[in-house]
This record gives structure tokens, C-alpha cells and sequence, in this order.
């Protein structure tokens, strides 16, 4: 009894903790530095819990929890990604006067959502995991409560998010009307076995969970909402969003990829492929003519989930370890790269464009370095973290017999090149504008720049040592 | 012993630059300096590689082997022979001049440009001792970065047209290679249970993937070869590039970054998909013709000095890729001798491009004449580059030139004379342009009076234009030493493609040693 709780400890720590937190802050207003403290803190014990309970695999709680494992890993990222949104938020939200207690505690509950939904052996584990971090979200896009475009995103998150909750519900409800279980394993175990006991109901539950979960990750064709929500969002929820919360909505497919689905039929995978596919191109060509840092950002976000979902097409070992390699290196370079936008957009005062970022490189070399740096590896340059990803991807899509999907990954990843290799051009090939905004170099507070070095020191390791996390990676799945 | 000096020669440069990057960027002359002289020390350590690597073997040799990505089996393995040997001295006989010609000349921002070159040194060093897939792919990659910024910053009006033109155009054809090295991994998984991107055994393996398959891979590494040689119709963003890039950009461009494409043509083409190879010969040479007299013919009209020798890069790397495709011993001897030379006197005439602009600020040819009379020794040197480019006998160019035209006789893939014959009156296209221009440039009246107080070459420029000479004369003269080095493998390689011309041998050998596992039982 006791050890499902120890193998369980990064999820129940933080939902413990969230809860307390919640209920400190009703009791104590303006506990501002008191939150931001314990949240870290809970947070960083959590990514020592899941370093510690990788290698305890199994099943916990009468077989509605996986424990260990992949899980732990997931875990760590989202961790990670907490801790360097936490540490990037709080000079950003001070900045605007805009600091209060929920801010942090939000980010705690959307952190074990996030965990929940990594670790379900179980449909309704799936879908309470899910709520949890869209509740969050939801408020946490509309933080800055005085601003229309934080309002507008919060109220289409929360309008399209809920439609597509209605679709996640119903899809669960039909695969438990057909085949009896919420369990993966045993919904698995009936369609293989043939004991299902309405056949037809079937394909429709799990077309209706693809959508509802595909909306999440926002793949193509339900994608929309993805660019104006991250657009007008505070810019750190943004790198949470769109790092941490689609890899949280990407291992919800992971227990369905490797159980449910090859029992179900092979013209899943086709479906996928072509979502893929689709994602990838969209993503990539709409990225291209946005004038809008933030903007270009969450359309090449859109095309990262395409990206990770070449992974999910692939369906083997290699592709699911490839989506996870990728969804920890995704967040490392994005998270970084929004964290550099949070800062700029201090000196900005409205969203931040292109031009800029001109001249950034004399202004603030450290910063347009890290910048730079970032976009090289969303681009997939070598040595960064993105290269291997994505050489991963492609390795495991060539491997299940789609190359042509890795080829496609390949025109998206020309085409991304373009503007991420803009980014560098406004801020070290252009000068900077006369009417360009304080043109003297601000400070930049010390806790601002942990998240961006230790993102950049990760995207680096990850691209140059790959096999800390690969090797770690491929031994789970055994 | 040896292997570990390959080892310092390929990571003395950039670790000097990981070092450079921690000093402040007010203390020039440090960056400067420091710069040179670790370029100068990558070339003294390199020069014994020439005797370390035996070169009656055509195998590589001091190699070096570690893991690095097991479950991919990408490994950090990296070895020389005869051919890789000689563009890995090119390399570092360039760096040290590239920047000894920086020096003073590059003006803004000088901290990170020195980072830059010794970054690009190792890169370009990796690319030609990686023994690795996976290896190769990251060096090749790297390189563009540092090139796309010194295009970039420190270029000329429109550098961030060329440099974004540049950039683009290689990362298109290179993503194309990723999949086919991809492809070749998972190959080599199905057929020996293993992935992997080491190219020794890839070699082995390659030549019998079905010849259908065979045509979209060698076709994917052709392409991003193409674009970095640059094969007419590939070639347009070479022009913009070099125009744009600064004097040793250029010079590092032409000497060195060209040569990457043709000996990833050799290396990896001819020895991956000899089969394919031979279909394609034809295609490739009349290409390559067409790249000759294009080139040639586009120099001619040029205002532009720096255009003018762009183009020309374009007419003579069209003779190393008809030398490649001739498949043929001297053929093939000929395109590595070939791209050494040009890189050697391409180098040059970008450098004495350099010198003229430096004084003038304008690379106009009409706005030069009779400089020859202010500048009598720079027109000497001048003088030598240029020859040693048109091709005259005596200097490095015509050597080059000579065997890859005689491959192209006596090629039996490519079965006619007609390349070499057409080719052959490329040679004539140069001395035209490049006679013309050096008439207009040198020689006549000093017509415009900005010209008449020209100073003569500095004693900076004659440290970096003289090393080259000796060159240029010592492989016209002499080139026994150079060739003599890529022989062996030059051989090994014509002696594959031979091999596998033989369509009866093919089947039977295909039968021989592949499990029956094919490409339509894949998963």
C-alpha cells in the first residue's frame, strides 16, 4: 500500500501541494514571495521524485495509475518546465504590477494535471488529467485581466476547449459502451480478443478521442485556436502552453498508441500520418508570413506537434522514445525562447514585433546569442537539441515504412528554416532603427536569466550528448 | 600517436575559440593574434598527416572510433585517406591566410568574427575526416552557421540577400541528404539487424540496395552536392555569396566550402551507389559542361572584378565534376588535383580582388587602369594568380585541368569525346576573361586620377599572397607529391565503379550476400 503512494510521490506531491497552496493563499492575502517560494520548492521536490521513481514501473491505485517509468520522465519534464516558467513568470507579472498569489498556484495545479494525464492507465484518469490542466489554463491565459487580447484568449481557449471536451467525453463514453472497460489494457484486451460487445460503437469512440485529444495538441485540423490563444496570452503561460501542456496532451496518446490502437485497426495510423503531415505544413507556411514574434512562435508550435506526431505514426519503440526525446527538447528551446520575448516585450509594451528584435545582438549580445541559439535548434541545425530530435523522428518514421512522412517533415523543416533564420537577421544583420525603444541597454535581473541558461545549457547537452536522455529513454520501454 | 593529432588538428580550433569567446571583446589585438596563431598551429600540427597516412593504402587510416549515440550506432569516428588528406591541408593552409588577410581589414565586431573562423575550421576539417554519417551531417550543417554570419554582418550591401540566399539553398539540399542517410541506416538495419551511419559499413552495404531505390538516394546526395559545388543550374546563389562575403570569406568560400560538394560527390556517390553512378554520368557531365561554358561566358561580361572570378569558380568546378563523372582513374585524380588548385588560385585572385578593393572601395573594373605602373609588384602577383587560373603550363592550374579533360576521352561511361572536347574550349573562354580583365585593370593609361598614388602591396598582403605562389608553382612544376597522395583511393574508387559496371556480376553477387530480405518486406 505504501509503495504505490512512494511510486507515486511525484504526482501526489504536487497535487498536495497545489491544494495547499490554494488554501494558504484564501487565508493569507499578499503572500506573494511566500507562494512563488513554496511553489518552487514543491515543484523541485517533485522533479527529485521523478528522478527517483523512473525505475519503479507498474500499476498503482486498483490499476488506475501507472507508476514509474515513462511516466517519471514525463514527470521530470513538466517539472522543469514549472520550475523555469515559475522562475521566468515572476519578474514578468512584477514588471506590470500584476503579481498575486494565483498566478503561482495555477501553475502548480496545471503541473499536476499535466502529471495526472502522463500517468493514467485509465480513460476517466485521461480525462480528469486533462480538465485539470485546461482549467488552469484557461484562467492562466487570461491573467492579465485588464488586457482585451488576455481576455479574448482566455474566453476562445475556454469556449473551444470545452467543445472539444464534449467530444473527449462522449468519445470515452462510446469506447466504454463498446468494449465495457476504461482501462487501456482491457480495452485492448477485448478488441483483440474479440469480446467487445457493440463492434460498431468502436471506431466512433476512438475517432471522437483522437479529436478530443488531438485538439489539445493542436494538430491539424484542430488547430485553429492555437495562434491567437498563445498570442494573447500573458507571454510565459505561453511557453508553458504550448511546451509542457502539448507533451502532457501527446502522452495521453502514448497508451493508446502502443495498446488500444494497433488492436483497433491499421487506418488509424493512415489518420495520424496525414494529421501529421497536414500539421507540419500548416504550421510551417502559416509561421512564414507572421510579422508577430509571438505569433510565428505559436504557429511553429503548431508545427512541433506535427513534428511529435511523426512519432506517434511510427508507433514503435523508437518513434514513442523519439516523442519523448523531442517533447523535452522542444521545451527547452521554446520555453527559452519565449522567455527571452517576455523580456523584450518589457521594453516593448505591446506585442512584440520583428523589427524589434533589430540590433538586439549590440543591445543585449547575451540575450540574441541565447535567441539565436534557440531558433538554430527549432530550426533543427546540428549540434543543437532539435537536430537530434528530430533525426530521431525521422530514423523512426523511415523504420515503420513512412519515409514519405519524413520527407514531409523534411519541406516543413526548409520552410522553417526561412523564418527562424529571420529572427537572426533582424537582431544581427539589421541595425537598429531610429525610433527603435530604449536604446539603452536595461538590466536584465538575475532571475530572469536562469531559465534562459538553463534552457540553452540543456538544448546544447541534449544536441551534443543526446544519449543522457535516449539511452535512459529506450531502456523503458522494456 | 598519430591519430590523436588528427584529433588536435580537428579540435585545436575550435577549443581556442570556446577560450576567445570567455575575453572581452575591447581586447582586439588578443582575438586577433591568438586567432592567427591557432590557425598557424593547426597548419604546422596538420603538415605531418601527410606522412603519418601511408599513401599506397587506399583505407582509412589514422582513425579514431568512439560511441557516442549507441541505439542509432552514430559514433564519433573520424580517419583520413589519401584524398581526404590533401583538402584537410588545403583547409588549414587557407585558415591562416583567410585571417592573417582579416586583420586590420575587418573592422567591427572583430571578437566574434575570429570566433567564427576557428569555428568554421573545425567544421570544415570535420566534414572532410568524418567517417560517419551522422558526424559528417552535424560538421556539414555547422558549417553554415559561421559562414551565414560573416556573410551576414560582415558583408557588403546586399549580405543579408546573399546570406539568407545561401543559407536556404544549402539547408534545402541537405535536409534531402538527412533522409537518404536515414534511409541508408535503416537499410543497413534490415539487412544486418543493426542501424547504423558508419560509413565503412554503409560502403559495403549501399551498392546492393535495389537500383530503384538506389536512384532517389543517389539523387538526394547528389542534389545537396550539387547545390554546394555548385552544379549549373544550382549555382545562383555562389555569385551573391561571394560578392557579398568579405575578402577571406570569399577566399574561404572558393578555396574551401566548393570542394565540399565535389568531394562529397566522390566520396559519397561514386563509392555509396556506383550502379547509379554510371546512369547518371552522363547527366552530370553535360552538366558540367554546361556549368564550363556558362561560366565562362557570364564571367566574361562582368563590371565586377569580384563577379568576375565568381563566375569563374562556377566554369572551373564544372572540370572537377566532369573529371568526377568520367569515373575514371585520371579523371578523377585529375578533379582532386583540380580542387586543390582552385582552391589555391581562386583563393589568390579573391585576395588580390581584396588588395585593389581596400584601396579603391570599388571592385569596378571600368574604374580601374594602368595600375600595373603604380603597383609593380602586386601586378606580379596578380599576374600569377591569374595564370595559374587561365591554366598556362608551369603553374598548378593546368595539371588539374589536363586530367580531368583526359577522363572525360577515355571515360567509358561516358562513352564519346565530346565533353572533354566542348569542355576544352572552356580553357580558352578563360584566358579570354581573364586576360581581358586583367588588361583593363593593369595595364593601359592611368586614366582615372584616383589610381595614380596607389601604395604598392603591404607587407601583411605579401605574407599572405606569397605562400600561395609557392604553391602555385611547386604543383605546376612538380605535382608528383600531391598526386601521388589521393592516388591509392582515387583507384580503390574507379576500380568499385568498375566493378559494379558489369550488369551479370551485379545479379549474381546481389544473390550472393544479401539475406532475401528486400525492400517490400519492410514493416
Amino acid at each position: 500500500m505504501m509503495h504505490e503512494w512512494l511510486q507515486a510521490s511525484p504526482l501526489v506531491l504536487l497535487s498536495i501541494a497545489a491544494v495547499v497552496a490554494l488554501i494558504v493563499d484564501a487565508l493569507t492575502p499578499h503572500s506573494e514571495r511566500y507562494t512563488y517560494r513554496f511553489s518552487l520548492a514543491a515543484l523541485i521536490a517533485a522533479a527529485a521524485a521523478a528522478i527517483a521513481t523512473i525505475p519503479f514501473g507498474g500499476i498503482a491505485f486498483g490499476s488506475m495509475i501507472r507508476t514509474g517509468g515513462v511516466s517519471s520522465v514525463f514527470d521530470l519534464v513538466f517539472a522543469i518546465g514549472g520550475i523555469l516558467t515559475l522562475i521566468a513568470a515572476r519578474p514578468y507579472i512584477a514588471a506590470r504590477n500584476f503579481e498575486h498569489d494565483e498566478f503561482y498556484t495555477l501553475v502548480l495545479y496545471s503541473a499536476a494535471g499535466m502529471m495526472l494525464i502522463a500517468h493514467a492507465q485509465n480513460l476517466l484518469i485521461t480525462f480528469i488529467g486533462i480538465e485539470v490542466m485546461s482549467l488552469s489554463f484557461y484562467v492562466l491565459a487570461g491573467y492579465f485581466r485588464q488586457t482585451v487580447s488576455s481576455i479574448e484568449s482566455a474566453l476562445k481557449y475556454f469556449l473551444l476547449g470545452a467543445f472539444a471536451t464534449g467530444f473527449l467525453v462522449f468519445g470515452i463514453a462510446l469506447v466504454y459502451g463498446a468494449s465495457g472497460s476504461f482501462d487501456f489494457s482491457a480495452i485492448a484486451g477485448a478488441i483483440s480478443k474479440g469480446t467487445l460487445h457493440f463492434p460498431r460503437l468502436l471506431p466512433i469512440g476512438i475517432a471522437l478521442v483522437i479529436v478530443g485529444l488531438g485538439f489539445k495538441v493542436a494538430v491539424f485540423p484542430f488547430h485553429q485556436w492555437a495562434p491567437d490563444v498563445y498570442d494573447g496570452a500573458p507571454t510565459v503561460v505561453t511557453g508553458f502552453m504550448s511546451t509542457a501542456g502539448k507533451a502532457a496532451a501527446l502522452s495521453a496518446f502514448l497508451p493508446l498508441v502502443s495498446s488500444v490502437f494497433p488492436a483497433a485497426a491499421d487506418n488509424v495510423r493512415t489518420v495520424l500520418a496525414l494529421s501529421a503531415a497536414a500539421t507540419i505544413l500548416i504550421g510551417n507556411v502559416a509561421a512564414v508570413v507572421q510579422q508577430r514574434l509571438k505569433r510565428m512562435l505559436a504557429y511553429s508550435s503548431v508545427a512541433h506537434a506535427g513534428y511529435m506526431f511523426i512519432g506517434l505514426v511510427a508507433g514503435n519503440m523508437r518513434g514513442l522514445t523519439a516523442v519523448v526525446f523531442y517533447a523535452a527538447a522542444y521545451l527547452f528551446m521554446q520555453l527559452g525562447a519565449f522567455a527571452i520575448v517576455a523580456i523584450l516585450e518589457r521594453d516593448v509594451e505591446r506585442s512584440l514585433q520583428l523589427e524589434d528584435c533589430r540590433g538586439l545582438s549590440a543591445r543585449h549580445p547575451m540575450l540574441a546569442a541565447l535567441m539565436a541559439l534557440f531558433m538554430f535548434s527549432l530550426a533543427g541545425i546540428p549540434p543543437m537539441a532539435g537536430f537530434f530530435g528530430k533525426y530521431y523522428l525521422f530514423a523512426a518514421a523511415i523504420e515503420s515504412g513512412y519515409t514519405w512522412l519524413a520527407i514531409v517533415g523534411v519541406i516543413g523543416s526548409m520552410i522553417s528554416v526561412y523564418y527562424y533564420i529571420g529572427v537572426v537577421v533582424f537582431m544581427y544583420f539589421k541595425d537598429a532603427a531610429e525610433t527603435a525603444v530604449s536604446s539603452e541597454p536595461e538590466q536584465i535581473e538575475r532571475a530572469a536569466r536562469v531559465p534562459l541558461i538553463v534552457s540553452a545549457a540543456f538544448v546544447l547537452l541534449l544536441g551534443i550528448v543526446p544519449t543522457v536522455l535516449e539511452s535512459w529513454l529506450a531502456n523503458l520501454w522494456k | 600517436m598519430a591519430s590523436s593529432l588528427l584529433l588536435v588538428v580537428l579540435f585545436l580550433p575550435l577549443v581556442v575559440a570556446l577560450i576567445l569567446l570567455g575575453i572581452r571583446s575591447e581586447r582586439v589585438g588578443v582575438h586577433r593574434w591568438v586567432s592567427l596563431a591557432t590557425a598557424l598551429v593547426t597548419f604546422v600540427l596538420s603538415v605531418p598527416l601527410y606522412w603519418f597516412v601511408d599513401h599506397g593504402r587506399s583505407d582509412f587510416q589514422l582513425l579514431t572510433s568512439a560511441r557516442w549515440i549507441p541505439s542509432l550506432d552514430a559514433g564519433f569516428r573520424i580517419g583520413l585517406d589519401g584524398m581526404s588528406l590533401l583538402l584537410v591541408l588545403l583547409t588549414t593552409f587557407t585558415m591562416p591566410i583567410a585571417i592573417g588577410a582579416s586583420i586590420g581589414v575587418v573592422t567591427k565586431r572583430e571578437k566574434e568574427y575570429y570566433v567564427m573562423m576557428l569555428l568554421l575550421e573545425t567544421a570544415m576539417i570535420g566534414v572532410f575526416v568524418a567517417l560517419d554519417m551522422f558526424l559528417f551531417y552535424v560538421f556539414w550543417e555547422l558549417i553554415l552557421i559561421p559562414m551565414y554570419f560573416i556573410i551576414g554582418i560582415w558583408g557588403g550591401q546586399d549580405r543579408i540577400y546573399a546570406a539568407v540566399k545561401f543559407f536556404l539553398y544549402t539547408v534545402v539540399g541537405s535536409l534531402l541528404m538527412l533522409v537518404a542517410i536515414v534511409w541508408l541506416g535503416w537499410y543497413a538495419q534490415t539487412m544486418t539487424g543493426h542501424f547504423t551511419t558508419d560509413f565503412v559499413k554503409l560502403r559495403e552495404l549501399a551498392p546492393h540496395i535495389p537500383l530503384d531505390v538506389q536512384r532517389w538516394l543517389f539523387a538526394a546526395f547528389a542534389l545537396s552536392f550539387a547545390i554546394k559545388v555548385p552544379i549549373f543550374p544550382l549555382h545562383t546563389w555562389l555569385p551573391d555569396a561571394h560578392v557579398q562575403a568579405p575578402t577571406a570569406g570569399s577566399v574561404i568560400l572558393a578555396g574551401i566550402l566548393l570542394k565540399l560538394g565535389t568531394y562529397g560527390l566522390i566520396r559519397f556517390n561514386l563509392d555509396f551507389f556506383p550502379q547509379s553512378a554510371i546512369e547518371y554520368a552522363p547527366v552530370l557531365a553535360v552538366l558540367a559542361v554546361i556549368g564550363i561554358i556558362y561560366g565562362a561566358l557570364v564571367a566574361m561580361v562582368q563590371p565586377d572584378m569580384k563577379k568576375l572570378v565568381a563566375y569563374s569558380s562556377v566554369s572551373h568546378l564544372g572540370f572537377v565534376v566532369l573529371g568526377i563523372a568520367s569515373m575514371t582513374h585520371e579523371g578523377i585524380q585529375g578533379a582532386v588535383i583540380q580542387m586543390v588548385n582552385h582552391g589555391l588560385s581562386t583563393g589568390m585572385l579573391f585576395l588580390c580582388v581584396g588588395v585593389l578593393y581596400e584601396r579603391r572601395h570599388t571592385r569596378d573594373i571600368a574604374e580601374y587602369g594602368g595600375v600595373a605602373s603604380v603597383m609593380p609588384r602586386f601586378a606580379v602577383l596578380f599576374a600569377l594568380a591569374m595564370l595559374a587560373s587561365v591554366g598556362l603550363p608551369g603553374l598548378n592550374g593546368f595539371v588539374g585541368e589536363f586530367l580531368t579533360l583526359i577522363g572525360g576521352f577515355r571515360s567509358p561511361y561516358l562513352n564519346t569525346w565530346a565533353y572533354s572536347v566542348v569542355a576544352a574550349s572552356g580553357v580558352i573562354f578563360a584566358a579570354v576573361y581573364l586576360l581581358w580583365m586583367f588588361q583593363r585593370v593593369m595595364y593601359g593609361k592611368l586614366a582615372n586620377p584616383a589610381n595614380e598614388s596607389l601604395p604598392d602591396v603591404s607587407r601583411q598582403e605579401l605574407w599572405t599572397l606569397v605562400p600561395i605562389v609557392v604553391f602555385l608553382v611547386w604543383i605546376g612544376v612538380y605535382p608528383r607529391p600531391f598526386l601521388q597522395a589521393s592516388a591509392a583511393s582515387s583507384r580503390a574508387t574507379v576500380e568499385k565503379v568498375l566493378y559494379y559496371s558489369v550488369p551479370q556480376k551485379v545479379a549474381h553477387d546481389h544473390r550472393q550476400r544479401i539475406p532475401v530480405t528486400t525492400i517490400s518486406e519492410r514493416p
